[in-house]
């Protein structure tokens, strides 16, 4: 069993000591984010690595680069995603008030999308021609084949045979858009597995292969990439809150499973010490259960995907199954700069089990007319017990990840509706 | 002086190029290792490579990841692993027997605690798949601390400043990676080993063994025509999966390839 430790493990002191700036200080030139993160693969993938590393840092400051991802994401994806005031929602929790970041309403339904275009614009010009991920819930598939179609580029996309028989309709998707979804049977055969599957695939065909990892995860420059990918949605909210209601937020919510849409959203508030930050990790059947997928409130530091980080892993350092009610969440590590930000105290992380998770679903869906993602579902349970505890003047984001078409099957088989 | 380098040295002296074969520690079930390492002795092998068995095992292909699930349905740990590597000892105290596996296992051991436990079993060597040099600053202190070697990967794709890394954090030997994927991959190339085995030598005069490719006594023969060492992996343990459970016949049938192996090794 993992030693469970406190959810509320904070030490503000620490940064609230100094002023020094937290954007841009890390990761290191080697990956590292504190003691977290870093490269832990085998010899074959270092070579290939460094060359990603060092196609991204060049167009990172490459105005073609720039201008034509920019262009994508406002033509292709539909951005800026809209930052919209839940006024039903807010007055049913009777606090502060509630706005959604709409990453929904990007085109493929999540902001799974942001980084997908732009790590196929870096595989374009890096001149492969095939294209791999691993998927949890599909929506990072999703995004991948999708922007794989408009690129003319072969994709495979590796899924978990547990995950492919709960979200049978990203897989048929991801088939509509040419991609081939290969079922990974070793493991859990969910997510952790799948981006094993996909590891090995890359190591094998490394020449002509782009993998394009869907989370903060992974061996370095990967963790790193993909929050400047994803930034985007913490640029857009700081911007649009001051526009809307002429300052910051007091707090920011998401959820995170490997953590690319709450570090997308937290990344641009780092500096903004007055505003509270809170990751949602899921509780599952209850932290006290064993069946969740919570390791930065429930797990110790270990070496899983390339990063050194926190993780669900036993007392041999085998790493465990995790159970949630989403397929997106169901993962036993997180983002290494998630790791960092809870030692220095600067996040938060909690937990929502899979009912708090399936009530928010179902307030939202009811009182707003917006159906969530149940990983989304997640940091809105949180919203619900944040909020009535803050002044009406008050101001909470919260990212609302995705669109929860994809869950429906999943939610009716719960209540024991046939679709 | 360790055991691995008494052990090239000798080798050197007759000629001989090292037969390394890997097994994963307690595949099939946990008896059937301590057994199987003396057999392979036997049957001419002079350093043996145990696998720690690891939920992700990331660079492996299906039948050595299969092999750690087989392993892990019996709770094999980091320590019983080192166990076993004890009881080796108690017959065997010549034979150098590497661990290879992934970082995790060792990080909730902490590495001082590792190295100090390896050196106590018996162990010579570490080879950890994941952890490049520039990861493995406290492990290579901890293991150099017990005089235990560290063992790396080499890959196609490590360039000349790779190498040299490499080559510098090593001790024992290296391990080049024939064939860029997972273990158990098919089409080996000697000739490219063989320009691959003179760029390495450049950097260093540690021997190099040569594994990824090797399963049978002409390819292992062919490897050891230009490498120090010949590493044979997924050949043996799909034997294990095929007399899974049937101790003397897992011993019969790894030893006969073996002898094979050894005997076309040594034919030249």
């Amino acid at each position: 069993m993992s030693r469970v430790t406190s959810t509320e493990v904070v030490n503000v002191s620490q940064i609230e000591n100094t002023n020094e700036p937290l954007i841009g200080q890390v990761p290191d030139n080697r990956g590292h984010f504190g003691v977290y993160g870093g490269k832990f693969v085998a010899e074959t993938l270092m070579v290939p690595l460094q060359e990603l590393q060092d196609a991204y840092d060049k167009y990172l400051d490459d105005p073609d680069f720039i201008a034509e991802l920019d262009a994508d994401l406002q033509n292709y994806v539909g951005r800026p995603s809209p930052l919209y005031l839940a006024e039903g929602w807010t007055r049913h929790l009777g606090g502060a008030q509630i706005y959604l970041k709409r990453e929904d309403l990007n085109h493929t339904g999540a902001h799974k999308v942001n980084n997908t275009i732009g790590q196929a614009l870096l595989a374009k010009r890096l001149g492969k021609t095939r294209i791999i991920a691993e998927t949890g819930a599909g929506q990072h598939g999703v995004a991948t084949a999708t922007v794989a179609a408009r690129l003319g580029l072969k994709c495979v996309i590796y899924m978990g045979a547990v995950d492919i028989a709960r979200q049978a309709i990203n897989v048929y998707r991801m088939k509509l858009l040419g991609a081939e979804v290969v079922s990974v049977e070793s493991g859990s055969k969910t997510l952790k597995d799948a981006l094993n599957e996909a590891m090995r695939d890359w190591v094998t065909n490394v020449d002509d292969t782009f993998y394009i990892i869907g989370t903060v995860a992974g061996p370095h420059p990967y963790p790193a990439m993909v929050r400047d990918f994803q930034a985007i949605i913490g640029r857009e909210a700081r911007q649009q809150i001051q526009q809307q209601a002429g300052r910051l937020p007091d707090a920011l919510i998401a959820c995170v499973g490997g953590g690319s849409n709450a570090i997308g959203l937290f990344y641009p508030f780092l500096d903004d010490r007055n505003v509270a930050i809170y990751g949602v990790e899921a509780a599952g059947d209850g932290l006290d259960s064993g069946r969740h997928a919570a390791p930065l409130c429930a797990g110790r530091p270990g070496v899983l995907h390339g990063n050194r980080t926190y993780l669900m892993e036993d007392d041999d350092g085998q790493i465990i199954e995790t159970h949630s009610v989403s397929a997106g969440l169901d993962y036993p590590g997180v983002g290494p700069e998630h790791a960092w930000l809870k030692d220095i105290g600067r996040a938060r992380y909690v937990a929502i089990n899979d009912a708090e998770a399936l009530q928010a679903f179902h307030d939202l869906t009811r009182i707003e007319g917006i159906l969530p993602a149940l990983e989304s579902s997640h940091a809105l349970a949180y919203a619900t017990k944040l909020a009535p505890t803050m002044e009406k003047d008050q101001i909470i984001i919260v990212n609302l990840s995705g669109r929860g078409d994809k869950d429906i099957h999943t939610v009716a088989a719960l209540e024991g509706i046939e679709v | 002086m360790s055991r691995i380098k008494n052990c090239f040295d000798k080798l050197k002296i007759r000629n001989r190029k090292a037969l390394i074969p890997y097994v994963t520690a307690g595949d099939s079930d946990p008896a059937v290792t301590v057994p199987l390492m003396h057999a392979m002795v036997n049957a001419g092998a002079d350093i043996i490579e145990l696998g720690v068995p690891f939920s992700d095992p990331m660079a492996d292909g299906p039948v050595i990841q299969r092999a750690a699930e087989r392993a892990l349905e019996h709770r094999v740990s980091l320590r019983n692993v080192l166990a076993m590597v004890a009881e080796f000892r108690q017959q065997d105290s010549h034979t150098p027997v590497v661990l290879m596996g992934y970082l995790n296992p060792v990080e909730m051991m902490g590495h001082t605690v590792f190295a100090e436990a390896a050196a106590e079993a018996g162990v010579d060597g570490v080879l950890t798949v994941d952890l490049p040099p520039e990861e493995a600053d406290t492990l290579v202190a901890a293991l150099h601390s017990q005089q235990l070697d560290p063992i790396f990967l080499l890959a196609p794709t490590s360039n000349d400043e790779r190498i040299k890394l490499i080559c510098e954090a090593a001790s024992g030997y290296v391990y080049y990676v024939a064939v860029k994927g997972v273990t158990g991959a098919g089409n080996l190339d000697v000739s490219a080993v063989a320009d691959k085995l003179e760029q390495i030598r450049k950097h260093t005069d540690l021997p190099v063994g040569v594994g990824f490719g090797i399963k049978d006594a002409e390819s292992a023969a062919a490897v050891a025509a230009v490498a120090d060492a010949v590493v044979v992996g997924s050949a043996l343990v799909q034997k294990v999966e095929q007399a899974a459970g049937q101790h003397d016949r897992i011993n019969a049938e790894i030893a006969g390839l073996l002898m094979q192996m050894r005997a076309g090794m040594d034919a030249k």
